[in-house]
């Protein structure tokens, strides 16, 4: 065990502000539920790179009980691999850098413990409790539930679901201010004696985050006076038609910092090392995700496929949303993808002949097994075809909920407010979507880079023309929480060292008989010689054009198919390569595989044979 | 010599083993340190909060919610039966007054001025947790329950259904690559703990139902029998508060997979015996595999029993079962701990081990599919 803090190892807050021009050494962890990730980035000339990973195993349970025991592990692995000595005889960071040992800043994400568990609660399901639901999921945390006056359950069946929950803390909102403080009381009066408890036992107040109606706000204290910490922030949706969540997801934070953290083992001394405040995992990925598309003016979304969840971001126009897809993964979710998906939907994207009994037994022995991994062909691509309806499934409920604006300054009508709910109205719009990046492991380590392409081109059906990347190594936590201390730094490694560019998809939204032109196309590489064909419905295609090779390209779409400009209109742009290259996908939008299992094992063969899929 | 950790599942004819029994919420412990218990007795109880019950007074009254504090016949504290009138709005000049009555027998816990509510809160509910396993007290959680300890003989299954249950272990096959059907299960063995062999089938989980078992536990099961009879397909494998009639546990995996000869021999070697059962699973975080134990003493006078941890070193020479295709529920020895790491007929490049299996088949694996079978 290691000794507590040094002299160098204070609160963020009151450390000397840091100099970005002289940083040369930076350290960033992810403490994750199992495994505690940790990169170096240095300064390389003049430049910011990352240079070498460590991990090791998260020590947040017994018999350690004290997560810096891992992150010292996974840093002295990263020491070894540098030849750089990072730790101390004590086992602290050594801070300030100098020559020969130490690094000038240290980072840290996590997500250890389940991460951040919130219940939410509003008024009405779809206006207040959304919004609320939106700053917890935006704010990195997991929403085990939404209590609304309207959810459709009775009172008594709202306060048996709260009773049953352990959640972190409880976000509460409802009523626009000046307005009705009755029915957001309601609620507050519901949950009070239902005593939720939380999951770090007796001894800890649940904390009660009241971001509704001002007016209910001296009622609410007097609610939850008792065996509550309760903090009230300003009202998330103040008139109807503005949502103001910054203020409570910054609650979310601190709570998350002062009360969730400060219970996990170890953490107390995390922190007081963090040159910027510990983020949950989902969080940081966020922010890198909202800068970049900021930084570059594009619409982005990414996904993160784990073995219990999938987690989707986007960013639309400069509006920020993340769903958690609880229960869509590759291992300890597996089952439940293809309960919810079903078998026929999941074999669709298997070209070879399978078992449909043996299958079913697979599933639920890798449901018990959770860490096996695929040894056979046959094994991998079942497991490839299960991803793809993970990642359908998330993706679209992502859709279903991302369709109102985030901050104060951006306005809707009440028209749009009735109106959400509804697919019609979600902000994502493939056609419009620059920038795809995949994480996780199913995505991440597919034996082929063609693999993980398709399996995004198949479950986000991307429209016109989409780069698509994957997350080299699980960077974007780190750099999200470097961006806040160090946005050159946290750039400069995103650009080079943590997206791996697969290529472009060139996808014509539409639907025609197959066989039928789809659209035409001519690429005029960087380097080489022009190429022109024709698709016709039905076609897949793959150019190789390599990694930091550009290309000029003109498509031309059949009257009956847009890719960007609209049915017929050309479009041309200048697209990069990347380790798979380009892909032409004339299959049709929404893509629609036949419902014959023999069509559609033909069909699948095929294509796994044009994107060179499998050996 | 190469070296690897990896995880597996105890079976062991004797381990010094110790459970920690808790309420949910503070209450009485009714065992002193020292104190020897039965499975199925009490060591500690309590009482949970009853149900609550809003009940809107001001609808029921037809008032606005400010005024029904003042039109309460009853008080915050005071309790009351179903039917009884709680509050009566004033009428019209003391004419066409309305009563409200409470739904419910309970305590009212709240008057809100604010909303009109009225919280009832029902009658408390008794929780009492049993010892599980016999053996000693050796602690006592002060207001929580106790640590009882003993040697044990130990299984741990791979899934299970439902939670505790307790009986005498009876066999059902006498050889574990037979499969559990409906036939093998006798009336005589209601009440008992039912060991089989390979698959157990649908028919023969309905019929330990039918007469009465207390648990099943076999190598495999079928994932469509599972789902037919739950009535529901499982999605995540965190299992224990099924009400189903009975508690099961298969110890290989789903499918047609024998139960390794080891534990079937084991369970055989107990029959007749009380054992201690629970179904539950939880595969996360914090692995709850389901178990079947047998007490054997008092831990305190035996010499040489151990405590045993799930996972260990995979050396040459160590039992292992492969736990994926396509060599699922094969049993063998290791040969060879490769370094370096090997391409998989997936493509994927991963850490191997070569294994020679029962039957004298050499083959290569990946290390993450293999389980250590445990001493």
């Amino acid at each position: 065990m290691m000794d507590g803090s040094s002299p160098t190892h204070t609160d963020p807050a009151s450390k000397p502000a840091i100099d970005p021009d002289r940083i040369r050494w930076i350290l960033a962890t992810d403490c994750g539920s199992t495994t505690t990730k940790a990169i170096l980035i240095e300064k390389v000339g003049n430049e910011y790179r990352q240079t070498q990973r460590g991990e090791a195993p998260t020590t947040v349970e017994e018999p350690f009980a004290d997560v810096t025991v891992g992150v010292v592990n996974a840093l002295t692995e990263i020491g070894e691999l540098a030849g750089r000595r990072f730790i101390d005889d004590a086992g602290n960071i050594i801070r300030p850098a100098t020559e020969t040992e130490g690094c000038d800043i240290y980072i840290s994400t996590s997500s250890a413990g389940g991460g951040l568990q919130m219940m939410v609660a509003g008024v009405v399901a779809q206006m207040t409790a959304a919004s609320a639901k939106r700053a917890a999921l935006g704010a990195g945390a997991i929403v085990m539930d939404t209590i609304a006056a309207n959810d459709k359950r009775k009172p008594h069946e709202q306060i048996q679901r709260i009773r049953e929950l352990r959640p972190d803390m409880v976000l509460i909102s409802g009523g626009t201010d000046g307005g009705n403080t009755h029915q957001v009381i309601q609620i507050a009066e519901l949950i009070a004696p239902a005593k939720p408890r939380p999951r770090f036992g007796g001894e800890y107040h649940l904390p009660i985050i009241f971001a509704g109606n001002r007016d209910a706000a001296p009622r609410i204290r007097e609610i939850f006076r008792d065996g509550f910490d309760l903090a009230v922030v300003d009202n998330l949706r103040p008139v109807l038609e503005q949502e103001n969540l910054g203020p409570a997801r910054d609650k979310i934070h601190d709570v998350f910092l002062e009360h969730v953290m400060a219970h996990a083992p170890g953490y107390d001394k995390l922190i007081s090392w963090a040159d910027a405040p510990i983020m949950p995992t989902p969080g940081a990925v966020g922010d890198i995700l909202q800068r970049i598309a900021e930084r570059d003016r594009i619409n982005a979304v990414g996904v993160d496929i784990g073995g219990a969840t999938t987690d989707v971001f986007s960013v639309f126009g400069g509006v920020f949303n993340r769903t958690v897809s609880a229960n869509l993964g590759m291992s300890y979710s597996i089952s439940n993808v293809c309960a919810e998906a079903t078998m026929p939907k999941v074999l669709r994207w298997v070209h070879l002949d399978m078992d449909e009994r043996e299958l079913r037994n697979r599933v639920k022995n890798k449901m018990i097994r959770p860490t096996t991994i695929p040894q056979t062909l046959e094994a991998l691509v079942f497991e490839q075809a299960v991803s793809r309806e993970a990642l359908r499934l998330a993706y679209l409920q992502h859709k279903e909920f991302a369709t109102t604006l985030k901050g104060v300054q951006q306005q809707r009508t009440v028209g749009d407010l009735f109106a959400q709910g509804s697919a019609s109205h979600s902000i994502v719009d493939n056609m419009k979507l620059d920038l795809l990046v995949a994480s996780g492991g199913v995505l991440s380590h597919a034996p082929r880079m063609e693999q993980t392409a398709a399996m995004l081109i198949d479950a986000f059906e991307p429209e016109g023309f989409t780069t698509l990347a994957k997350d080299s190594i699980f960077m974007m936590p780190h750099l999200g929480v470097l961006a806040s201390v160090h946005p050159r730094a946290a750039m400069e490694v995103f650009e080079r060292d943590c997206l791996i560019l697969l290529g472009t998809c060139i996808a014509a939204k539409g639907h025609g008989r197959p066989g039928k032109p789809c659209f035409a196309y001519r690429f005029t590489p960087s380097v080489g010689a022009a190429l022109a064909g024709e698709m016709h419905v039905g076609d897949l295609k793959l150019i190789r054009l390599t990694e930091g090779q550009t290309a000029e390209a003109e498509i031309v779409p059949d009257r009956h198919f847009d890719v960007g400009a609209g049915p017929g209109k050309p479009v041309r742009r200048t697209i990069r390569g990347g380790t798979v290259g380009i892909i032409l996908d004339a299959r049709g939008r929404p893509l629609e595989l036949p419902e014959d299992r023999a069509d559609c094992r033909a069909r699948m063969t095929r294509w796994v044979a044009d994107l060179e899929l499998y050996p | 010599m190469a070296k690897a950790y990896t995880p597996g599942l105890k079976v062991t004819a004797r381990t010094l083993h110790r459970v920690r029994r808790s309420l949910p919420v503070a209450g009485e412990v009714t065992v002193r340190v020292g104190d020897r218990v039965e499975a199925t007795q009490v060591v500690a109880r309590t009482y949970t909060d009853g149900e609550i019950m809003p009940v809107n007074l001001a609808n029921l009254l037809g008032v606005p919610a400010g005024d029904v504090p003042a039109l309460m016949l009853k008080r915050a504290g005071d309790e009351v039966r179903a039917g009884e009138t709680v509050a009566r709005s004033r009428g019209i000049f003391g004419m066409m007054r309305k009563d409200a009555v409470s739904p419910s027998g309970g305590t009212i816990e709240s008057i809100s001025e604010a909303t009109g509510q009225m919280i009832l809160r029902g009658p408390q509910q008794p929780v009492e947790v049993l010892a599980y396993m016999p053996g000693r007290v050796i602690d006592v959680l002060p207001r929580e329950g106790a640590l009882i300890e003993n040697e044990v003989m130990l299984v741990q299954g791979i899934f299970g259904i439902g939670g505790e249950a307790f009986g005498p272990i009876r066999m059902a096959c006498d050889r574990p690559d037979m499969r559990l059907e409906a036939s093998m299960i006798t009336t005589e063995m209601r009440g008992a703990v039912v060991v089989g062999g390979a698959r157990m089938t649908a028919d023969a989980i309905r019929r330990a139902k039918e007469v009465g078992a207390s648990a099943v536990i076999s190598g495999g099961i079928d994932d469509q029998d599972l789902r037919d009879f739950l009535g529901y397909d499982l999605g995540v494998a965190i299992t224990g508060s099924e009400r189903v009639g009975l508690t099961f546990i298969i110890t290989e995996g789903f499918g047609d997979i024998a139960m390794a000869t080891r534990t079937h021999d084991l369970l055989a070697s107990h029959v007749g015996q009380e054992a201690s059962v629970n179904g539950s699973t939880q595969i996360r975080a914090g692995v709850l595999r389901p178990e079947i134990m047998v007490a054997l003493g008092d831990g305190a006078e035996r010499a040489g029993a151990h405590r045993v941890e799930t996972g260990g070193e995979l050396s040459i020479g160590t039992a292992v079962r492969v736990i994926r295709d396509p060599h699922f529920g094969r049993i063998g020895a290791v040969t060879a701990l490769p370094h370096e790491p090997a391409v998989l007929g997936s493509g994927s490049k991963a850490r191997v081990l070569e294994v020679r299996l029962e039957g004298g088949e050499s083959v290569v694996v990946p290390r993450a599919n293999v389980e250590l079978i445990e001493e």
